[in-house]
């Protein structure tokens, strides 16, 4: 298992290369840089900011460098915001975008099992019926409409829960079930799908004939093999509340990576918005790896060595 | 026998299944009854509602299945009883085991955690003492190096142990009637023997009864004191199984004890010309070790040499896992291989699929799943026809279709079936849609993987005897892959036995049948057609 880990990080290395290559020169084909405002700068300033970071220099040199830096650790000045370099910036944005994604995944996770192993077990009845419009309703709705709404109704109108802000638990609560409803739908229906096979299957037949009680049955055998397929759905889920959650903190007010990549990309911060690419794509490299060998733990026929 | 001293009493049981195409009466008013010690088998065709009976027994049935009448264990009724009374008897007084000893044990538990469970839920043993017995338990059913077995997960165990396993299982606390549901028809034959053998030693030291679904009827033969014999949810005939056998009373038993393949084959001339040769065919599975990787090669199969002449049948027989279909799909250049593969004087080992597909044509092959292997989506027709569009792409509709309705009456089946999807066909139907399939390309050779397993032994009676027809008719060769001997036996004129990837054995399918010359041989044929005197040896030198 160890070496396969290892082979799988070595493996991810020209993965992130190629993403860090692409998003580089996709980042410069924009038209626009860094330094265009509405009112044209001095050409002289502007050569002189060139010159400063460096963006006079050839591009293949620029690209070079760039790499070079990054293989230090090091992902440049940020362009806008001024005396912070780009490691800095996403060193306190990363923590709260984690904390965020982390807790709506777990939610989902919970939530979802939860509402398909219901569904199953009372297929074709209204429970069932509840969970799949809950379902298409989760995947169908935008969490750029749900934000708003929920903050609207539960902040503006109801005066329960703060509308934006970071730090206390209860300006958890909004943004976390904002950004975890559309991973709850899918993780919903994921389960109630496996779980229909697994209450079907000949291991569980086997089960109910040995008289085991219907929960241990249940919750035991069908439960645990239903799971399976939710399990490695985490990694996609993963990648999806990172993105998913840029607009959620733009509607909550929260400091973390989402609006320095918008903010980044708007005003062509090249190496802020490199360095958001860079960190997420690490991000769901490991995480993918992390739920494949989590898969190996829950289920032991597989086994990657 | 007094009626509250039977183990099992089933009186005028009724399974319904309430389906989208209405309501299905698989089980339409049986009566059956198991005494104390005894074997019964119940035996019958799939459809027959053989095992539908003893599922509505157990509270086991599907949720769109209702059942009347009633169901009593030693007096007690079992239909209409709560679940949590059920679960008293069930997997207690009264256990099952399955004909899949695949799916059957819970793949993420170890054998010591499954086997634990009725003992612990049912017995209230400690987790110590319930460790203690499984251990027991597993020694008893001979499950080699018991112990370190116990920490095993199911996969690790092969197809015989795991039904070993599920017989432990089904022992733990004692039964007294123990339901065996097809148990060794997924099996090889050898191991089907030493299952048998086990359950009926376990029998004679324990003295529960047993009671046998099954569909062979080499079993019941070897293993029941009476029999019950199922059709179309009714049993046809009743009685001790010497009586049944020897004396049969009823059109059906008669039609099923005559569904054993019969047949011979002459040989072909040593001057007939030579159509397929391998030499030194090998496949390989997996990967060798590489950098962090461990090695995962598997030699499927290992150098072998094959001469199928014109008019010849090469019967490929050997157990799960010896390489005989990896051989005739490497024959045939489906996967990749090394040697040399010459047909018709041209070498085609190693060619891509487009250098491959002239050949193809006079090469085909029919596959062992008759529903697995036909497109859900395409009428009969179309999958008749699609090998021609490929083939002889220059007909015209008019002429495809009269090749079409040709194939099909060939094959038996009625022209104006095709506008049929296969799910409205029955399995030896369908496996004649898969034998029209090949033979409306007229090819040459056929290589038929396992072409008869999936069938009830009347069905591939009618199969078999469709294949012989054909073979005439269109001066066919065949490389026919079973595990079947009886069936191999029927059509083949050259027998190869192939186990672990190379050929142990092979000559004229008589002198290897009447002299075989290795153990290996020897065991599958004692255990394919003398199931009787392994059984009951006492019986044998008796009479």
């Amino acid at each position: 298992m160890l070496a396969y880990a290892l082979r799988r990080l070595l493996g991810a290395i020209p993965t992130i290369f190629i993403i860090v290559t692409a998003a580089f020169f996709m980042m410069r084909i924009a038209p626009g840089g860094p330094f265009d405002q509405e009112r044209a700068l001095e050409p002289t300033v502007m050569a002189n900011l060139n010159e400063a970071f460096g963006l006079d220099r050839p591009l293949w040199e620029q690209y070079a460098m760039y790499l070079g830096n990054l293989l230090r650790g090091d992902m440049g000045p940020s362009f806008i915001y001024r005396d912070m370099r780009v490691h800095e910036i996403l060193g306190q944005g990363l923590p709260v975008s984690m904390q965020l994604g982390m807790t709506a995944l777990l939610l989902a996770f919970v939530i979802g099992t939860a509402l398909g192993s219901i569904a199953a077990l009372r297929q074709n009845t209204r429970a069932d019926y509840g969970v799949i419009a809950v379902a298409t309703f989760g995947i169908t709705v935008p969490n750029f409409v749900v934000a708003p709404v929920l903050s609207l109704v539960f902040a503006v109108i109801l005066s329960w829960l703060p509308a934006q802000g970071w730090g206390r638990w209860d300006q958890m609560i909004l943004p976390v079930i904002a950004l975890a409803l559309p991973q709850v739908a899918v993780i919903a229906r994921l389960i109630r799908g496996s779980m229909i096979e697994a209450l079907r299957s000949d291991h569980v037949r086997t089960a109910r004939a040995y008289g085991l009680p219907a929960r241990m049955v249940v919750i035991k055998h069908a439960l645990r093999a239903a799971v399976l397929p939710a399990i490695s759905y985490l990694g996609p889920a993963a990648a999806a509340l990172l993105t998913g959650s840029i607009v959620i903190e733009q509607v909550f007010n929260i400091p973390g990576i989402g609006r320095f990549f918008v903010n980044g990309a708007l005003a062509r911060d090249y190496t802020l918005v490199m360095g958001t690419v860079v960190i997420v794509a690490v991000f769901v490299v490991v995480f993918n790896l992390i739920v494949d060998l989590l898969y190996a733990l829950l289920d032991p026929r597989v086994r990657y060595d | 026998m007094a009626e509250q001293e039977r183990v099992l009493d089933v009186d005028n049981v009724r399974v319904t299944f309430d389906t989208p195409d209405g309501e299905v009466r698989a089980v339409r008013g049986v009566s059956m009854h198991v005494n104390p010690g005894e074997s019964v088998a119940v035996v019958g065709e799939s459809g027959s509602g053989k095992s539908q009976v003893m599922m509505a027994a157990m509270g086991l049935l599907a949720s769109n299945g209702r059942v009347e009448g009633s169901v009593r264990y030693r007096g007690q009724e079992l239909v209409g009883l709560p679940l949590k009374a059920l679960n008293d008897i069930r997997g207690v007084k009264v256990t099952m085991i399955f004909q899949e000893p695949m799916t059957s044990l819970d793949p993420l538990f170890t054998i010591e955690d499954q086997l634990s469970e009725p003992l612990r839920v049912h017995g209230g043993l400690s987790k110590r003492e319930a460790s203690a017995r499984v251990l027991e338990l597993l020694e008893l059913v001979q499950i080699p190096n018991a112990k370190a077995r116990m920490s095993a997960y199911p996969h690790e165990l092969s197809g015989g142990q795991r039904q070993r396993v599920m017989i432990a299982m089904a022992l733990a606390n004692d039964p007294d009637l123990l339901i065996a549901d097809e148990p060794t028809t997924a099996l090889d034959v050898t191991i089907q023997a030493e299952i048998l053998q086990l359950l009926a030693d376990l029998q004679a030291r324990l003295g529960m009864s047993i009671l046998f679904i099954t569909h062979d009827l080499g079993i019941v033969e070897a293993f029941a004191d009476r029999v019950y014999v199922m059709n179309k949810g009714l049993v046809e005939e009743e009685g001790p199984t010497e009586r049944v056998f020897h004396a049969p009373q009823t059109e059906y038993t008669r039609m099923l004890l005559a569904a054993e393949p019969e047949g011979h084959k002459a040989p072909v001339g040593p001057d007939a010309p030579v159509l397929l040769r391998g030499e030194n065919v090998q496949v390989t599975f997996g990967r060798p070790k590489g950098f962090l990787r461990p090695d995962t090669q598997l030699h499927a199969v290992r150098g072998i040499n094959l001469t199928l002449r014109k008019g010849q049948t090469i019967g490929v027989v050997g157990e799960s896992g010896s390489g005989k279909s990896t051989l005739g799909r490497a024959l045939l250049q489906m996967l990749p291989s090394t040697g040399r593969v010459v047909y018709l004087d041209n070498d085609i080992e190693g060619l891509d699929r487009a250098a491959m597909r002239p050949y193809r044509k006079g090469l085909q092959m029919v596959f062992q799943d008759p529903y697995g292997s036909l497109s859900p989506r395409l009428t009969t027709g179309e999958i008749i026809a699609e090998g021609l569009q490929v083939h002889e792409p220059g007909l015209s509709r008019k002429e495809r279709q009269r090749r079409v309705a040709e194939a099909m009456s060939d094959v038996g089946l009625d022209p104006s079936m095709r506008n049929r999807f296969p799910h409205e066909f029955s399995g030896g139907q369908r496996q004649r849609v898969a034998i029209a399939r090949a033979v409306i390309l007229r090819p040459q050779v056929i290589v038929l993987d396992e072409p008869t397993s999936a069938l009830d032994r009347s069905v591939q009676k009618q199969v078999i005897e469709l294949l012989r027809r054909l073979q005439v008719e269109h001066e066919l060769s065949y490389v026919f892959i079973s595990h079947d001997l009886a069936v191999v036996r029927a059509l083949s004129d050259y027998l190869m036995v192939m186990k672990n990837g190379e050929v142990v054995e092979e000559g004229p399918v008589d002198a290897v049948f009447d002299h075989p010359t290795t153990d290996y041989t020897r065991t599958l044929m004692r255990a394919a057609f003398d199931l009787t005197s392994l059984l009951r040896p006492a019986a044998r030198t008796g009479t």
